[in-house]
């Protein structure tokens, strides 16, 4: 009997042992990302879009890798160009890590932005990006579960949107775990991607 | 000397000792962080037609000193804050390491924009003096402000 009740003690500190080292593992890798963190991290809402490659988009999907969510139009002439960009660099910064990681571009145009334009678009950056796009409704639902703002500007052909520009970084549980706003650079991203995909 | 001379004198050397100390004392705040945060009730009040005023429209942060923004959701309901969706209890930290002015989407702003300003480290005497008058000159028009409206 005591052997019992003393197996169970240590059985109960070391798992509580392990829970402590897992939160203060989690805490010091949140610490150390140049991105705004989120404490603590949501699950990543999950959407069904038409994907850039002619099948169906589902964030879900991409569990085990880390995705960095973007949102923007493929006629912006400057936040969209210079964050794809950045990210393509953060990519080949990642050299063969880069396989885990995947970026996905959903539109706020879904007027302009079908998928054949979009895989266009995207591969003139990285052509392991995705994009994502849908009925105005689908896309409206996913920026109000992220909090993206998305404002149209101007008339006629040459409208534009005045929208968010940061870029959601999506650990490889599916959780939110980051916010990277415009302006940070390729190794901020591939630093802070290197921690979210560990060891 | 007369009397009022001599009061002259001594009111000038105090000022100077005041603006050495204020130039030459090195800089120091409690905690890297700038706390922001949603009260528990917010919504509740904002529905009955308050019009709560929780993040100025600028902030500013000093790099090194206090670079860190950290916003926090109190209340029961997901709320947009900045530039993020916080939902209830959770909370966002954004630290920045470069001194410039970074302007946000924020629908808690009637300008529909957060702006935050990073000011270089304060490292010479003269900029120390220049950054602790822009502090108390910020204080003195928020508490102004704050007189003004109730």
């Amino acid at each position: 009997m005591p052997a019992t009740r003393s197996r169970r003690r240590f059985r109960s500190s070391a798992c509580a042992w392990a829970l402590a080292l897992a939160a203060v593992t989690a805490a010091a890798d949140t610490a150390e990302l140049r991105a705004g963190s989120f404490d603590p991290p949501r699950p990543a809402p999950d959407f069904a879009l038409s994907g850039s490659n002619g099948a169906e988009l589902r964030l879900s999907r991409f569990a085990g890798k880390v995705v960095l969510l973007a949102f923007g139009f493929t006629s912006c002439p400057e936040v969209c160009p210079t964050t794809l960009a950045t990210l393509a660099e953060a990519r080949k910064k990642l050299g063969a890590r880069a396989a885990q990681v995947q970026v996905v571009y959903v539109t706020v145009d879904p007027a302009r932005d079908d998928p054949a334009r979009m895989k266009q678009y995207l591969a003139g950056f990285d052509a392991t990006f995705l994009g994502g796009t849908g009925s105005e409704e689908r896309l409206a639902a996913v920026r109000k579960d992220y909090g993206v703002s998305a404002e149209r500007r101007g008339s006629g052909q040459s409208y534009g949107y005045s929208h968010s520009s940061f870029t959601y970084l999506i650990d490889r549980s599916g959780s939110l775990r980051a916010l990277m706003p415009y302006g940070h650079s390729a190794e901020d991203y591939a630093h802070d991607v290197a921690i979210l995909l560990g060891p | 000397m007369t009397r009022r001379a001599r009061i002259a004198a001594a009111l000038a050397v105090g000022a100077l000792a005041g603006l050495g100390a204020v130039a030459l004392t090195p800089v120091r705040v409690g905690s890297r962080e700038q706390v922001f945060e949603i009260p528990k009730g917010t919504w509740a009040r904002r529905m009955a037609g308050d019009p709560v005023e929780i993040l100025p429209d600028t902030l500013y942060l000093t790099l090194g000193l206090q670079d860190v923004l950290v916003l926090r959701n109190l209340d029961d309901v997901p709320q947009t804050f900045g530039p993020t969706l916080l939902m209830p209890g959770q909370s966002f930290r954004l630290p920045f390491a470069l001194a410039s002015s970074y302007p946000f989407a924020c629908t808690a702003h009637l300008s529909g924009q957060l702006t935050v300003v990073v000011q270089p480290t304060p490292e010479t005497p003269w900029a120390r003096v220049a950054w602790r008058f822009r502090g108390w000159s910020r204080a003195l028009w928020a508490g102004g402000s704050k007189l003004f409206r109730r």
